[in-house]
């Protein structure tokens, strides 16, 4: 299998955008902000377009959007945090405005509209050249790296953001900084593997991890190591099973891996009381 | 069809407009779905259940590639798997927010959605890819259209209205007090976690009968920004419930009427209208707050009822 290039761009590019989309989901899943993160998702492709239509190269739009548009949803709401309704007001403007820009660009002399905006949406992850794959894999390092040199005091925040704010902690800042780093792995992901994974990614590995342990460091590990997982067997499965898009195959692990730790969660907490006191409530995560 | 051609006359210009069948379908579509969606996200908003209905919203990609793929009619697949979608979410959510605050809390339900929308996704995957046709008008499917929409339609979708409507009328009162304090709620005897799944279920359904006329990715012009405006501009329930209509009629026909004699698509006039009535009500807001000294501003009044 690893004889073909094709598989092994898929291994480099994904094994950094599941570890990054799983670390970063499980601070959004924390902070109540898949929303956010799924509407990044669904606006980056109105990036694209409109770099289509201007005449750049398409990862410019991508990131400008996606970017502008994290700090837009920082700054409109509390704690740097936007309200659903802000969000969902916004989002569907933006994807209005990317309804004209279609009919811009399929009136006008380029053409080629639907094709566009299909790649952009479903981004294949094997359609992946080298450099490509590199690309995606250094962007997932670097913001792996960044989310890692501020989870504590970013876990502080979202613990509780008034305690953290006492302490002198940037709240907000760090409201930003972690909605762009979202922007930024679902700016890349959306053109190398598909809008799709990354929310997949996102949302499923952590809202696992959270059922699973209420310990933050060990379910941020957890949280990424759920995310890797599905990656390489979706990616295997989808080699061993052509008919099997690979965008399903690993978000059909990533929700297996869901379903199995809600399944789990409920047994202990059915289970007898343990001895030592009151145990923490399921997804209720403590400062350590 | 002649290129239709904008005059300062505005009679004469709604006379050709009306001039045509399609438009007229097209009028009393978005009329329906105008009223539905208004009232349904006027709850929505309210309970903040934005993102669930976005959930259910994308589900109509799964739904019509499915249907696609079993043979079926689109509409039906939509309003399958909107439906399916809707009750997904409303079990996995473990009573969300009705029954003290839900397992995991907050975070917990995101995820939870989260995960039933990359789920239905990603079986939209398989059924195209298993279909391995193309899946056709899929702009429409996204975008949506009011161009060709015939009786059929408009009689659906005046009957899922209707049904709806009849539903919310039923049990909109304690629905409003459910919304608003659950714990008082359910100490009076309102049966909070039924009326959780049944709304979800309601908004499935209005979802579904929205994102034949706006596109899948545009229901929220309708099903948000409208009841969010009303709700920023006045604390009183039945009000801003009317206002809301108010609001998405004016925006659905607006719309309508400026795409016909352009260009461009529906969905960006649509959104565009939607949003700026959102801002101009919040500003407007704003400036009622600074303007009446008594109230702290930069804190909107919730709405608030008086049972």
């Amino acid at each position: 299998m690893l004889a073909h290039e094709f598989i092994r761009n898929a291994y480099v590019a994904g094994t950094f955008v599941a570890l990054a989309s799983g670390l970063l989901g499980w601070f959004a899943v924390l902070r109540g902000q898949v929303f956010a993160g799924d509407a990044l998702g669904h606006v980056a492709f109105v990036g694209a377009i409109a770099a289509a239509v201007v005449g750049v190269d398409e990862r410019v739009g991508l990131f400008a959007l996606t970017l502008g548009l994290a700090a837009v949803m920082a700054g409109l709401g509390r704690r740097a945090q936007a309200n659903d309704v802000t969000i969902g007001v916004v989002f569907s403007w933006v994807l209005g405005i990317g309804v004209l820009l279609i009919a811009v660009l399929s009136t006008g002399s380029s053409g080629g509209d639907g094709l566009i905006v299909a790649n952009t949406l479903f981004g294949s992850i094997f359609g992946l050249g080298a450099g490509q794959s590199l690309v995606a894999a250094a962007v997932g390092l670097g913001v792996v790296l960044a989310a890692m040199s501020i989870a504590r005091p970013l876990l502080f925040a979202s613990l509780d953001g008034e305690l953290a704010a006492l302490h002198g902690v940037p709240v907000r800042a760090l409201g930003l900084v972690l909605l762009l780093l979202i922007g930024a792995v679902t700016a890349e992901g959306t053109q190398a593997v598909g809008a799709l994974l990354v929310l997949g990614l996102i949302a499923a590995p952590a809202g696992a991890a959270l059922r699973l342990t209420c310990r933050p460091y060990i379910g941020m590990a957890l949280s990424g190591a759920i995310a890797l997982v599905a990656m390489w067997g979706g990616i295997a499965l989808s080699y061993a099973l052509p008919s099997l898009p690979p965008s399903t195959a690993i978000i059909g692990l990533a929700v297996g891996a869901y379903a199995l730790a809600s399944v789990a969660s409920k047994i202990v907490v059915w289970a007898p009381k343990r001895k030592s006191g009151h145990p923490a409530a399921v997804g209720e995560v403590r400062l350590p | 069809m002649n290129n239709p051609t904008l005059t300062w006359n505005l009679v004469h210009d709604v006379h050709e407009l009306l001039a045509y069948q399609f438009m007229v379908n097209a009028l009393q579509a978005g009329t329906i779905v105008a009223v539905m969606a208004a009232v349904v996200g006027w709850y929505m908003v309210l309970r903040r259940q934005s993102f669930a209905g976005h959930t259910t919203a994308t589900m109509a990609f799964p739904g019509a590639a499915g249907a696609a793929l079993a043979g079926l009619p689109t509409a039906l697949g939509y309003y399958l798997a909107c439906g399916i979608a809707a009750l997904a979410i409303g079990r996995s959510s473990t009573g969300g927010r009705g029954g003290a605050g839900g397992r995991g809390g907050r975070g917990g339900e995101s995820a939870a959605i989260g995960v039933v929308q990359i789920a239905g996704l990603a079986l939209g995957f398989l059924f195209l890819s298993l279909y391995s046709g193309v899946l056709e008008q899929l702009e429409a499917l996204l975008f949506g259209t009011f161009l060709g929409i015939d009786r059929g339609q408009v009689l659906t979708l005046a009957l899922v209205a209707l049904a709806v409507l009849a539903a919310l009328a039923v049990v909109g009162r304690p629905l409003l007090l459910a919304s608003l304090d659950p714990e008082a709620a359910s100490a009076r005897g309102v049966p909070v976690r039924a009326l959780d799944v049944g709304f979800l279920a309601i908004l499935g359904l209005t979802v579904a009968a929205t994102s034949q006329i706006t596109g899948t990715l545009l229901v929220f012009a309708l099903l948000v920004a409208p009841p969010a405006a009303a709700q920023a501009l006045t604390p009183r329930p039945g009000l801003s419930l009317a206002l809301s209509v108010v609001f998405a009629l004016l925006v659905m026909w607006l719309g309508l009427g400026v795409s016909y004699f352009s260009i461009y698509p529906l969905g960006f006039f649509i959104t565009s209208f939607g949003f700026a009535l959102y801002v101009a009500a919040k500003l407007a807001r704003r400036a009622a707050d600074a303007f009446r000294h008594e109230r702290r501003p930069s804190e909107p009044a919730p709405v608030a009822v008086v049972a």
